[in-house]
């Protein structure tokens, strides 16, 4: 029955290829500008490391207290960044199963061949729980050790990108890197790893290439790098030098947790608390704890990593959409009504309404289906025309997966039979005796 | 008029009709906001910085490790880059225009003020910054030469004695008189405004610096840190050839050095604002499309209604209404409809707008957006309209002779 209900909607639609053709395009531009749109919101709300969000957890601390910031914030809203002295405070409390400080700063390389000109190198200074905290891939090597966190050792993990720079892909462990002057040795080369969002550090740039080169925190913090992200001071003052920033209210770290199970994170909250309750007697902090532990999810949502743009441009296309399927509706019900008389004869020669709504919703669901291959078209086309059009960053979210394929197909299907429920009833509901009569 | 008997067609095709209306409506609210977001986002990404644009740019440099004699070796640099041939002037800051990086901090008008009167931006500079950014001075006067001392990195926090800030930044601190001479307080430091240039732009491009976009200080230091930029103008016409001698030069002078990605303020500009444009153009696009889609739907429902019609038509017309008269009465009809459209249009847009007030950070429409759409809806529906009105108007008066 279904072949051949497909069989009369295909010469349904042939009869009238102009109304046909109207109705795909509109069916076709209205899922191709959603899905494109949905693509990129899809991928900046993505989970970048889905079978751990729920267990890493970013921390924050008020060490500035009501109105220390000179502009005026809402009170929840804490730091996104901690100092460095709670980040010392809280890696020395070694209540997390994995913990880790961190910031980003960065290098100029002097490449072994001396006629090659030196080039910058971003990196990340943190400690060895980073690499096994979030899922980082090896392809060669592995993270530094534990020593070399406490020895403050100068060696470094390279992304396999400056691996090939540098090294031609081959593996590099075991060699040394002249980072500004100092040699480092290579005991890791990471596989390719590309979080999306840079959850970890959403600083300056949340969707953009992951650090070169990863270095031990204590290593960088004695070299005295100077850090290439955000650093904010309070009002409070800030001593003269490397030490007086140090030491300062200046925040400028990020701070992130492991904590396995809910009890975990329900110990780590009062351990937090309690840390900076204990601030508060030392007459560091002259007002009540003030703490938040998010994990990522919860992290991406107040970070507003998902822009305005997104959400308005989803926003305009769907209801872009809307008017499009409304569009299709009409037609379809011009269609439908067009053809009373065939369908006065086909009830009147036995079939029920049954069967007439039947014939109409499916041919609703063809041109559903045409409508949501055009769709598809389009968005890649509208995503290869995104990516001419906005800047770097922004192009990184605008893949088109096996999901979304699915996703654009499956909703221009569904919304067209949606749309094409209003005129099927109608078409069902026609009165044969009533049409033979007119003709 | 003919109103009553297309109020009564219009009965008998009720849905037709509701789905024009809606899709209009929707239209009309889509219409209007993403017009007043383009036409923001571009208002947005073409304020003046305040700068010689077209003649400025910069360079992104860094020294390979700590060199120890760094302030010998910018002075060199620097020497170097204000000998090149077109080069007007050129200086070296902790901040650059358009980059979206720099620094902030609480501008105070009296000593350990619990709130800040104003939140600015910071560029270093020496007495030659004003040249070769080509900021117009409007009070007061540069800085001098003996003025200028060393600022070794980030961590260094000695205090500005003397400052030149904005026009914007100094009606903001001390409305309705003049800034000049009078102290700012910085980080518990007075500063004495010794200048004041007409406009200075914050690095940050985000339209959430909104509130202190035009809020610059220039301070007297001479930035002496392992990374920094020059920024270098050039005579008209120049810029592309200086650029790359500049370069050049800085190679020559000293191999222990990256630079990053030179770009000239014009290049800068697009880079920075690449995504509001970008946005702009996708509303744009979808716009246009809709307005499309619309009026095809236009097109399609009166053309049905038309092969509905034909023998009525063909009554009308033998019973001696005019071609004009049947013309007339789809175009009354879609005027009815698009009104019905643009009406409830109007009161979605303004709703829309009133959400995303909330939900973004957005503005208020203006009242002018409603009536443009609500007119273009319109129009829409007459031009949409005229081809099936046409062809109605065409239907011979002898149909209605025939048998059906």
């Amino acid at each position: 029955m279904f072949s051949y209900y497909l069989n009369l909607a295909l010469r349904s639609l042939k009869r009238n290829v102009v109304l046909t053709m109207l109705m795909i395009a509109a069916i076709g531009v209205g899922i191709g500008a959603s899905m494109t749109t949905l693509t990129i919101f899809r991928a900046m709300a993505a989970d970048p490391i889905p079978n751990k969000s729920r267990q890493l957890f970013a921390v924050q601390i008020d060490n500035w207290g009501p109105s220390k910031s000179g502009v005026q914030t809402p009170d929840d809203k804490l730091q996104q960044q901690v100092s460095y002295t709670d980040a010392m405070g809280l890696m020395n409390a070694h209540a997390a199963l994995r913990q880790t400080v961190m910031y980003s700063t960065g290098f100029a390389l002097s490449p072994p061949n001396p006629n090659l000109r030196p080039f910058q190198v971003p990196a990340r200074a943190t400690y060895m729980d980073f690499f096994p905290m979030f899922e980082v891939p090896f392809r060669f090597g592995t993270p530094w050790t534990r020593e070399d966190d406490e020895g403050r050792a100068p060696v470094a993990v390279i992304s396999r990108e400056l691996n090939d720079k540098v090294f031609g892909g081959a593996n590099s462990v075991g060699k040394t890197l002249n980072l500004d002057k100092h040699d480092y040795r290579v005991v890791g080369v990471l596989d390719r790893w590309q979080p999306v969002p840079k959850f970890y550090d959403l600083n300056n740039n949340q969707y953009g290439e992951i650090e070169q080169a990863f270095i031990p925190f204590t290593r960088a913090i004695e070299n005295q790098m100077t850090t290439w992200g955000n650093n904010n001071c309070s009002r409070d003052a800030v001593a003269p030098g490397w030490e007086g920033h140090l030491h300062s209210e200046c925040v400028w770290f990020q701070f992130w947790a492991e904590l396995p199970t809910a009890a975990d994170a329900e110990r780590y909250r009062y351990v937090l608390n309690n840390y900076a309750a204990e601030q508060q007697r030392l007459g560091r902090f002259h007002w009540a704890a003030h703490t938040r532990l998010r994990d990522v999810r919860e992290w991406l949502a107040d970070q507003h990593v998902v822009t305005d743009e997104a959400r308005i441009l989803v926003l305009v296309s769907f209801s872009f959409l809307l008017v499009c399927l409304l569009n299709a509706m009409g037609l379809m019900l011009a269609k439908i009504m067009g053809r009373a008389g065939d369908i006065g004869v086909r009830r009147a020669l036995g079939a029920n309404r049954r069967a007439i709504f039947g014939q109409c919703l499916i041919e609703a669901g063809v041109i559903g289906f045409a409508g949501g291959l055009v769709g598809l078209a389009l968005t890649a086309a509208g995503l290869l025309g995104l990516r001419a059009l906005l800047s770097e960053q922004t192009t990184r979210l605008t893949h088109l997966g096996f999901w979304e394929v699915g996703i654009t197909v499956g909703t221009a299907v569904i919304a067209t039979t949606l749309a094409g429920l209003y005129p099927t009833w109608r078409a069902a509901h026609i009165q044969p005796a009533w049409q033979l009569k007119a003709q | 008029m003919e109103l009553v008997p297309i109020l009564s067609a219009m009965r008998r095709n009720k849905v037709g009709a509701i789905i024009i209306v809606v899709q209009m409506a929707v239209t009309l609210a889509i219409l209007c906001n993403a017009l007043f977001i383009i036409e923001q986002r571009i208002a947005w990404s073409e304020r003046p910085t305040g700068a010689d644009e077209r003649n400025v740019f910069v360079i992104i440099n860094q020294w390979v490790g700590d060199p120890t004699n760094l302030p010998a070796l910018l002075q060199a640099d620097l020497a170097g880059l204000r000998a090149l041939p077109g080069v007007i002037d050129a200086f070296a800051s902790n901040s650059f225009l358009l980059s979206n990086g720099g620094w902030s901090y609480g501008v105070d008008l009296m000593p350990d003020q619990k709130e800040s009167t104003a939140q600015a931006a910071r560029y270093f500079t020496d007495e030659h910054g004003l040249q070769s950014l080509g900021l117009k001075l409007i009070a007061g006067r540069n800085f001098n030469a003996d003025e200028i001392a060393d600022l070794f990195g980030v961590n260094d926090q000695t205090p500005a004695v003397s400052v030149i800030i904005t026009k914007a930044l100094a009606e903001k601190l001390f409305p309705g008189k003049s800034a000049l001479g009078q102290s700012v307080w910085i980080a518990n430091h007075a500063a004495n405004i010794i200048g004041i240039v007409d406009r200075l732009q914050v690095p940050w491009v985000d339209p959430s610096v909104a509130k202190f976009s035009d809020y610059s200080i220039l301070e007297p230091f001479r930035y002496v840190a392992s990374g920094l930029y020059y920024i270098v103008r050039t005579q008209p016409g120049q810029l592309e050839a200086v650029l790359k001698a500049a370069e050049k030069e800085l190679f020559d002078l000293n191999r222990e050095r990256v630079l990053g990605k030179s770009r000239s303020l014009t290049e800068a500009r697009v880079e920075a604002y690449k995504d509001d444009r970008g946005l702009a153009v996708i509303l744009g696009v979808v716009c246009a499309a809709l307005l499309v889609i619309t009026a095809f739907g236009i097109v399609g429902l009166t053309s049905y209604w038309v092969a509905q019609r034909r023998r009525q038509i063909g009554i009308r017309r033998a019973l001696g209404a005019t071609r004009h008269a049947i013309v007339r009465y789809f175009q009354t009809e879609n005027l009815l409809i698009a009104g019905a459209g643009a009406a409830i249009g109007v009161a979605l847009a303004l709703s829309l707008n009133l959400w995303m007030v909330n939900a973004f950070a957005m503005q208020r429409l203006h009242g002018s957006y409603p009536l443009v759409g609500a007119i273009v809806v319109l129009i829409l529906g007459q031009a949409a309209v005229l081809w099936p009105a046409l062809k109605a108007a065409s239907i011979p008066p002898e149909l209605a002779t025939r048998a059906a």
